[in-house]
């Protein structure tokens, strides 16, 4: 990657967990990131919000599933193998965040932070923090309390 | 020190909360030394722990209060109501102090020398005047000794105090001649060490109160929460375990496994007992409660309570603790009458309310009763009516027991205006709610006269439920038992059978007709498969009963509830989540929101026709109407509600008696009306009927076809001057005449049969 991605958390620096979802690419602080795991059986919440894919259980824990495919309207899913699972917590709550894949763990300058383009999504610009430049690529953060903010949304 | 104030507070707290019980106690009883010497104790222990952690204001309070008890246990001071009263102030103030100081963090500042005052005259009025000294004396330099820099402020309010004081109570001999005992509370604040000198006081109590105190320790609740939570995730992984163990064919773990089963099941056995708690611990304020009532209105109350041992839920119990104070205060205030009165209506002059738990299947029971003078029922009519929560004629239907269970509607009695009239039941419709969110049930009896018995029945515990797991369109639920009262099994196999009057589904279930909500449909999960057998839910909402609709029923399972997340917070047919014993996730149903969310829980249980036609001006909840045509075209509709039943019979078997047709139906004679004069009898084939209850007594209406059941807000559209008849409203987009029911009903009984009309066997 690019001199702007670093390994090690220096000044400046904040550390994201990235995950790909539907050709994109985002972060979550990994400050906020308690768990990666591939997601066994989701027990379905008929009536639920359609972001609440389920729920599972998460080491005696009952997790919510949010499918950040269906938060960010990108469309059903086509990929037909293992999904992963990025788990944040909000309020004493555990949320785990359905995404297509999950990458590094990359450190970024805050200088390369861009603020959200004014042409973006409506929709993604009230749960994106902003755009790096992460060497070729494009990596959408994402504020991971207004990503779960699923009601305040209706 | 931080950590050591807070022990304080919670210790001082616990104490003063067993101070305001063991003086009302004591104050029945004043010859109880143990009970003396516990107060004395406790009081003293405050005493020295405040000057232990330098808390002058605290102490000096707590040190006046002290003498007075010092006083009662020598003997030197009658108890009386009043210096009792004092002591309980004192208490109070106490705890004033311990909240000043919780939230700042300090001692407030201010003087207590008013109160402090008080107390010492009463602690020296009634010795012999040229006495006071001693206690000050004997204090002051153990004061000093001790190092505590408040002595000199306390002396100097005491003796303060007393200047002014010694001549408004006549000195009495025995106060004097025991006066020379005096110094023996002295040695108390002797020693540096708080604690210890108790044992000098009340040896007896003291020795009992250590061996309790080395036998118990104070656990953070976080921590057991935290544990309640480890031990599920045990279970789980136990069960998994041997599930893995049944596949394997060596038996090498199997008896490893059985063990850790075993112990495993006996840890959360163990866990879930320390949650447990004694009830008592929720009725410790209602001694104090009903003698400060006492004292305010002149009344006399013995407060009896029976199974303070029994335990519970801590969670539950703290649901309960305030409509059971509610409850107390209600029979206490509004239900004993003064002595006066009751004296005048033949009954001892001192109430009682009798308070008891007692556990029966997996319940807690807790019976609240008094002898007071009962409910009014003619009061709760005219509220009932005032408020346009029934009809005239609703009522006249309804028995005195239904009537009083007026007082748990909401409405019924949060007004202020209401609780003068009706003088009893103010927020029982939060008592209700309250007992009902924890998955319990109350019930009221009430004998004008006689006094009023209420009856909660609670689960033990909110964490652990049993619940009936359940499958719909291949997905599992949980129902919590509490909420299943019957199941029933429907199709081919069955005799139960699930019919659709057009899309609503009832059943036929030995004398009523149950209306079925389905589940899938309920949960947006598609159609019922009509072909399948499916299994019925009967489950009772209040005076709801419903059955819900599902595929295949499992067994029961031990779950723990667990709330939902926030997000999915705002569906009301969830109760929780649960984790099952083979790991999935499934969502438990709450049979509460299910009833009320299909539109016919209580609150629209009003007899839909009535209400409509009384009440244009209220939003009049969609009511289901059973729609049908009799003796004309237009359709007609009568509240599914007041229909008890839907038969149909051989119109060759429709009999005369005294000119008036009737049918044998279950062993009696059931007279048949037509809604129109000059109704033309049909003479062969079926005559459906429409079955209502009156008394345990069955009516039938005969009408020409059943048509549909359908809900829908109803808003009277034109009214009829036409006796039996409401007036005429769009029900599912036709217009229908609402038959006034109880009108017929009312007529048929009283004109055609009078008092005894069911005479079985008088058949022709």
């Amino acid at each position: 990657m690019s001199d702007h991605v670093q390994t090690h958390i220096g000044e400046g620096l904040t550390a994201f967990v990235t995950f790909s979802v539907a050709d994109h690419y985002f972060g979550v602080p990994v400050s906020r990131v308690q768990d990666i795991l591939t997601p066994d059986t989701i027990a379905r919440v008929p009536l639920g919000p359609a972001e609440v894919r389920g729920l599972i259980n998460l080491r005696g824990r009952i997790v919510t599933v949010i499918d950040v495919r269906t938060r960010l309207s990108l469309g059903e899913a086509d990929i037909s193998g293992p999904r992963k699972c990025v788990t944040v917590e909000s309020e004493g709550e555990f949320y785990t965040l359905l995404v297509d894949g999950v990458g590094d763990v990359v450190s970024l300058d805050e200088v390369c932070r861009e603020p959200n383009p004014a042409t973006l999504d409506p929709l993604w610009c009230d749960v994106a923090s902003g755009v790096f430049r992460a060497g070729d690529r494009l990596l959408v953060t994402l504020d991971v309390e207004r990503l779960l903010n699923i009601r305040g949304k209706a | 020190m931080d950590d050591l104030l807070n022990e304080f507070l919670t210790e001082t707290n616990e104490s003063l909360g067993t101070l305001d019980v063991e003086l009302v106690r004591f104050e029945r009883d004043s010859s109880d030394v143990t009970i003396l010497g516990n107060i004395f104790r406790l009081m003293h222990t405050i005493k020295g722990t405040c000057g232990f952690l330098g808390l002058p204001r605290l102490e000096a309070v707590a040190h006046a209060g002290e003498n007075v008890l010092g006083k009662f246990r020598d003997g030197e001071l009658p108890v009386t109501p009043d210096a009792v009263t004092l002591i309980l102030k004192c208490i109070d103030h106490i705890r004033k102090l311990l909240a000043d100081l919780e939230a700042a963090g300090k001692e407030p500042e201010g003087s207590d020398s008013g109160l402090i005052g008080e107390i010492n005259a009463i602690a020296q009025g009634q010795s012999v005047s040229p006495q006071p000294p001693p206690p000050g004396d004997g204090d002051a330099p153990l004061f000093d000794d001790a190092g505590f820099p408040v002595a000199a402020e306390l002396l100097a309010e005491v003796a303060h105090a007393l200047g002014p004081q010694p001549v408004t109570f006549a000195p009495s001999p025995e106060a004097a001649a025991a006066s020379p005992a005096e110094p023996v509370p002295a040695p108390v604040p002797l020693a540096p060490e708080p604690v210890a000198p108790a044992v000098k006081d009340a040896p007896v109590a003291e020795a009992r109160e250590s061996a309790l105190a080395a036998s118990s320790i104070r656990v953070n609740v976080d921590v057991i929460e935290n544990l309640m939570t480890l031990i599920s995730e045990l279970v789980l992984t136990r069960n998994q375990l041997m599930q893995l163990q049944r596949m394997q064919k060596s038996g090498e773990f199997k008896v490893p496994l059985q063990r850790l089963s075993h112990i495993t099941s006996e840890l959360q056995d163990g866990v879930t007992r320390m949650r447990m708690q004694p009830i008592g611990n929720a009725w410790a304020k209602l001694p104090r409660i009903v003698r400060d009532l006492c004292v305010e209105s002149g009344k006399k109350i013995e407060l009896i309570q029976r199974g303070a041992e029994t335990e519970l839920d801590r969670q539950v119990l703290e649901m309960i603790k305030d409509p059971l104070t509610h409850m107390i205060r209600n029979s206490a205030d509004h239900g004993i009458e003064s002595p006066a009165g009751r004296l005048a209506a033949g009954k001892p002059a001192t109430g009682t309310i009798t308070l008891e738990a007692y556990h029966e299947g997996g319940h807690i029971f807790i019976r609240i009763s008094d002898d007071g003078r009962g409910l009014d029922v003619a009061r709760i009519r005219r509220k009932a009516i005032a408020n346009g929560l029934a009809s005239e004629a609703e009522l006249a239907t309804m028995s005195e027991q239904q009537i009083l269970q007026f007082v748990f509607r909401a409405g019924f009695s949060t007004a202020e205006k209401v609780t003068s009239v009706s003088g009893r039941g103010v927020g029982m419709d939060v008592v209700r709610t309250n007992v009902e969110r924890i998955g319990g049930a109350i019930e009221m009896n009430s004998t004008a006269g006689r006094g009023t018995m209420f009856l909660i029945k609670i689960p033990l515990t909110l964490a652990i439920v049993s619940a009936l797991i359940v499958e719909t369109a291949g997905q599992r639920f949980a129902v919590p038992q509490i909420n299943v009262i019957e199941l029933v099994r429907a199709g081919s196999r069955s005799s139960a059978r699930i019919e659709t009057i057009k899309n609503a589904p009832v059943l036929r279930l030995r004398d009523r007709l149950l209306p079925l909500v389905s589940l899938r449909a309920l949960l947006g999960m598609g159609e019922d498969d009509s072909a399948r057998d499916r299994f019925i839910l009967v489950s009772q909402v209040g005076a709801f009963t419903f059955g819900v609709v599902v595929d295949r029923v499992f067994d029961t399972e031990e779950i723990v509830v667990k709330p939902v997340a926030p997000i999915l917070r705002g569906n009301p047919f969830y109760a929780g989540n649960t984790i099952l014993g083979d790991g999935s996730v499934i969502m438990i149903l709450d049979p509460n929101g299910i009833a009320g969310t299909a539109g016919q829980g209580q609150a629209q249980l009003e007899t839909a026709a009535a209400k409509a036609g009384e009440g244009d001006h209220r939003d009049g909840g969609p009511v289901s109407l059973l729609l049908f045509r009799a003796g004309s075209k237009e359709l007609k509709a009568v509240p599914l509600e007041a229909v008890a039943r839907i038969e149909e019979v051989e119109a060759a078997s429709i009999e005369h008696v005294g000119g008036r047709p009737v049918v044998q139906y279950r062993d009696h004679l059931m007279p048949l009306i037509a809604l129109n004069d000059g109704h033309r009898w049909k003479e062969e084939g079926k005559q459906p009927i429409l079955v209502f209850d009156k008394d345990g007594r069955a009516l039938g209406i005969v009408v020409d076809e059943v048509v549909d059941i359908a809900r829908d807000r109803v808003a009277i559209e034109l009214r009829s001057d036409r006796e039996g008849l409401l007036g005429s409203a769009i029900v599912t987009g036709k217009a229908t005449d609402l038959i006034d029911i109880e009108h017929h009903v009312n007529r048929n009984f009283s004109a055609s049969f009078g008092m005894d009309a069911v005479i079985p066997g008088e058949a022709a």
